[in-house]
């Protein structure tokens, strides 16, 4: 018979241990709740019509808004997506049909390295490459920079999603005569594309929130722009200009951007969770 | 290759499953069709070379794609170098030693910087690791079936969550709690540790030590979960067949198995904190000075990167600045490559997910 | 003649597939015990009711009563009743990373001997059982138990069972990823072995049921269909779906 003091020393470590990772465990989903709740508590009462409609009025006026930024960030994003989904699906397409040779894993490499560079390096490169040469900072750089933050992403979720459509698949085609370029095109990238897109929206929701990158870049501006050549507002931006003035009225707005923000990205990932991951999977079964 | 067209193909249609699409491409297929049929001596005809040529070109255009991704880590590598050049020439390697940074005088020393990333990433981990390897540990190995889905759906919402809301979230409800609870009980029991000693600023080291594990821990925990995956089901098993109650199994046959991969993820974590920016410069107190105690205020490389240049009004003072984003980019790579390794030696060649 | 396994009634789930329909069996202690029938009949399911580990597969429920020695197996926590009824799987699977010592001596480690002196002979006189010894008396602390090979792994397995003294031992087609000098290597173990211990074993392969056991239940969709002594079973079954079976008709 076993020791029973042993064994019930046994039963309490088990038991202790269960209980540990318990509650660790709530501590990490307290921490979300915590920072949505405040998000709500503090933002809900500034995010209003004007917040939506007006530009931010100087330090002591109340009022104002942020529709300068929600338009910068929706330009910026806009010129990050235009160069970087193409290029990353690109690349995605050449790794998963093209890329089984050298070239392919030092791409393959390559992004992986890209996607670990942190987003104030990439601030500081896309301010050597576009801002400097054009003398001037621009809604342009801001989407440059987003753009090389997109692709990595973008590339290698697309290089796995079309590898997960059966090579069957692409034989059927190429058994038929259907040239290995058409067949990627009409066959297997339609196939795969509830996952692509699932890729490119986790990337666009991951470069929305970026700030470090726009610093030197986009730069900002209290006033409208419809420029792509001119310096110009981003949501995140504004947020981290207004979190560290000392005036309460621009605090406020801040949290309104925040909440207005974490709404936009939350709301992204969790239409991609819930409606294209469920498809993507159905997809590839 | 377009073997359809071929007049001597046989009416019977090979067998494939694809034949709507397949017929819907062929009737929009390129120009080769218009060519007329007329030359039928050795010479490849004209549709064939097309198609042969748009396959080419195709492949071209895919590679171009391709090869951006390798011109944009030259560019990036390229740039810095350059920008970096005349600070490097200035100080050399003692730029990374020395410790006075006065862009007024132009002397420029990143030890501040570089002890405050470090001493800031290593608070991060210190609270994140066992927070994060908890939480793969409870949804892989404890937790009911039905509360799996949610804690990890929590913990990739916090991943989500943009670097500056944390820091607005930071600077308005941690800190204040930090300075008027924490601190103060830090102060009181463990100041003999030298750590916990000076006035409680509420900003700090501390505070963006903690911030930065909150950011951190989804990193850590989703690869921590996917390398308990990949551990196999004889392993637990044969833990269980032995007597082992479920913590010692986990602890005998998981945690032990996948130590490399935990490892890894935990790396990963720490090039993420090495790299983060925009939360960290809104509560670490931006001042770079090198205190033991993890009260006081601090700097981080990519923090003073974000503060002072678009201010930086002389070209050394810019130099600088770009010499300390290289230091970073190289760390960060060299670490991710590490932890990569690390990952992968333990999930190689094993689908993930195999049991849950 | 005792019993050392005596189950009652014993119906098993997956979810809501009733895999075992109420099974009745009295194993006979220091003997031999085969289980035989196609797959997917519930034969590993059974033996996995035996020292509960049915249980750890989250979508199973089992219910019925199994006595160990007397003692209802699930009465007592399931920690114990695994202790004394060891488990040898069908794949073998040492710990990588613990070394071949360790690999044995996991089990005898968890119920708190720490004392080296101890420790050193049950390692050795487990591993002389599981006829490992020779082997690897100079690689004990060197090497880790997946550098063996497949036979020597199982070996090691068995030792590893064999350390904390069970009275029964599970074996669930453990030949079945062997090549035949390794298997019989492992037959001839459950020779020796039955001296000692109840041996309780599942496979699919007849001519080793007949070789190593005394007696031989037949499974068939989750039902017992016959257990009697294995020479009765192989020569004259007294139902026809047994004989069907081992004349090799289905399955």
């Amino acid at each position: 018979m076993p020791n029973r003091n042993i064994s019930l020393r046994r039963q309490m470590t088990d038991y202790f241990f269960t209980g540990l990772a318990a509650s660790l465990s709530v501590i990490v989903v307290s921490a979300l709740i915590a920072i949505l709740a405040y998000l709500v508590l503090r933002g809900a009462g500034s995010l209003n019509l004007s917040f939506l409609t007006q530009t931010p009025k100087p330090v002591g006026e109340t009022g104002g808004g942020m529709a300068n930024a929600l338009l910068g960030s929706v330009m910026i994003l806009g010129i990050a997506s235009l160069f970087g989904v193409p290029v990353g699906i690109g690349a995605g397409i050449y790794l998963a049909e093209y890329g089984r040779n050298r070239l392919g894993q030092l791409v393959r490499f390559t992004s992986d390295v890209l996607n670990g560079v942190p987003s104030i390096v990439i601030g500081l490169v896309a301010y050597g490459l576009v801002v400097l040469p054009q003398r001037h900072f621009s809604a342009f750089a801001g989407g440059v920079a987003l753009a090389i933050m997109m692709i990595p992403t973008v590339a290698r979720t697309t290089e796995e999603m079309l590898l997960l459509v059966p090579h069957a698949v692409r034989e059927a085609a190429f058994g038929i005569g259907i040239p290995q370029w058409r067949t990627t095109i009409s066959i297997t990238l339609p196939t795969a594309r509830a996952g692509i897109i699932t890729g490119v929206m986790l990337a666009f929701a991951r470069v929305a929130g970026e700030t470090a990158p726009l610093m030197f870049t986009a730069f900002g501006n209290q006033f409208w722009s419809f420029s792509a050549n001119q310096p110009i507002a981003a949501l995140p931006l504004q947020i981290f200009t207004y979190a560290i003035t000392p005036y309460d009225d621009w605090h406020r707005q801040a949290w309104a951007g925040a909440l207005m923000l974490v709404i936009l990205i939350v709301g992204t990932t969790t239409l991609v969770r819930f409606v294209f991951m469920r498809r993507m999977l159905g997809g590839a079964r | 290759m377009g073997a359809a067209r071929e007049p001597h193909i046989p009416d019977g249609q090979p067998t494939g499953q694809s034949f709507g699409a397949a017929a819907a491409t062929r009737s929009n297929q390129p120009d080769s069709s218009k060519v007329p049929f007329v030359n039928q001596t050795r010479e490849a005809p004209a549709w064939k070379k097309s198609v042969i040529n748009l396959d080419s070109g195709f492949k071209g255009l895919m590679l171009v794609a391709a090869l951006v991704v390798l011109g944009i880590v030259g560019l990036i590598v390229a740039e810095l170098m350059q920008g970096s050049a005349l600070a490097w020439q200035k100080f050399g390697i003692h730029f990374f030693f020395g410790s006075e940074w006065d862009p007024v005088s132009g002397g420029f020393g990143a030890l501040p910087f570089i002890y405050g990333t470090v001493v800031s990433s290593l608070v991060a981990l210190f609270i994140a690791v066992p927070l994060a390897v908890a939480v793969a540990v409870f949804v892989t190995e404890m937790c009911p079936k039905p509360l799996r889905r949610p804690i990890s759906y929590a913990t990739e919402l916090l991943a989500a969550i943009p670097s500056v809301i944390y820091g607005l979230w930071a600077i308005f409800i941690l800190v204040p709690i930090l300075r008027v609870h924490v601190e103060p009980w830090l102060m009181k029991y463990f100041s003999w540790t030298g750590l916990f000693t000076g006035p409680a600023y509420g900003i700090g080291m501390l505070a963006a030590g903690v911030v930065l594990a909150i950011m951190i821990v989804p990193i850590i925990s989703s690869i921590t979960r996917e390398v308990l995956a990949v551990v196999p089901q004889p392993q637990r098993e044969a833990a269980l067949a032995l007597g082992a109650t479920r913590w010692e199994m986990i602890r005998m046959a998981v945690l032990r198995n996948a130590r490399a991969g935990i490892m890894g993820a935990v790396i990963l974590g720490l090039g993420r904190a090495l790299g983060e920016t925009m939360a960290v410069t809104m509560v670490i107190g931006n001042s770079p000075s090198i205190a033991k105690s993890l009260l006081a205020p601090g700097y981080t490389m990519a923090s003073v990167i974000a503060n002072e240049f678009n201010e930086a009004t002389s070209d050394l003072h810019r130099s600088a600045l770009i010499e300390i984003g290289l230091a970073l980019f190289i760390v960060t790579i060299i670490v991710n490559i590490l932890a990569g390794l690390m990952v992968w030696t333990v999930t190689r060649g094993t689908p993930a997910r195999t049991n849950a | 003649m005792a019993t050392a396994v005596e189950v009652h009634d014993l119906k098993a789930w997956f979810g809501k597939t009733e895999a075992l329909h109420g099974i009745n069996m009295a194993v006979e202690a220091k003997h031999a015990t085969a289980v035989i029938g196609p797959s997917g009949c519930g034969k590993s399911t059974f033996i996995r009711c035996l020292n509960r580990m049915h249980e750890t597969n989250p979508e199973a429920k089992s219910e019925g009563t199994v006595r160990v020695g007397g003692v209802d197996v699930y009465e007592m926590p399931a920690v114990d009743v695994r202790r004394r009824v060891g488990m040898v799987f069908q794949k073998p699977n040492p710990f990588p990373t613990m070394t071949i010592y360790d690999n044995v001596a996991a089990g005898l480690k968890l119920n708190g001997t720490h004392n080296r002196k101890i420790l050193d002979d049950i390692v050795e006189h487990s591993l002389q059982q599981a006829a490992l010894w020779d082997e690897v008396k100079d690689i004990l602390k060197k090497q880790s138990g997946a550098s063996l090979s497949g036979g020597q792994q199982q070996r090691l397995c068995i030792a590893r069972a064999l350390a904390v003294s069970p009275e029964v031992m599970l074996m669930d087609e453990p030949a079945s990823a062997l090549d035949p000098i390794s298997t019989a290597k492992i037959e001839d173990l459950i020779f020796e072995l039955k001296q000692k211990l109840t041996i309780v074993i599942v496979t699919h392969n007849m001519q080793q049921a007949s070789r190593v056991a005394e007696f031989t239940g037949f499974f068939l969709m989750g039902n017992l269909i016959e257990f009697d002594k294995t020479e009765k079973i192989f020569t004259n079954p007294s139902d026809k779906r047994t004989e069907d079976y081992i004349t090799g008709r289905f399955g």
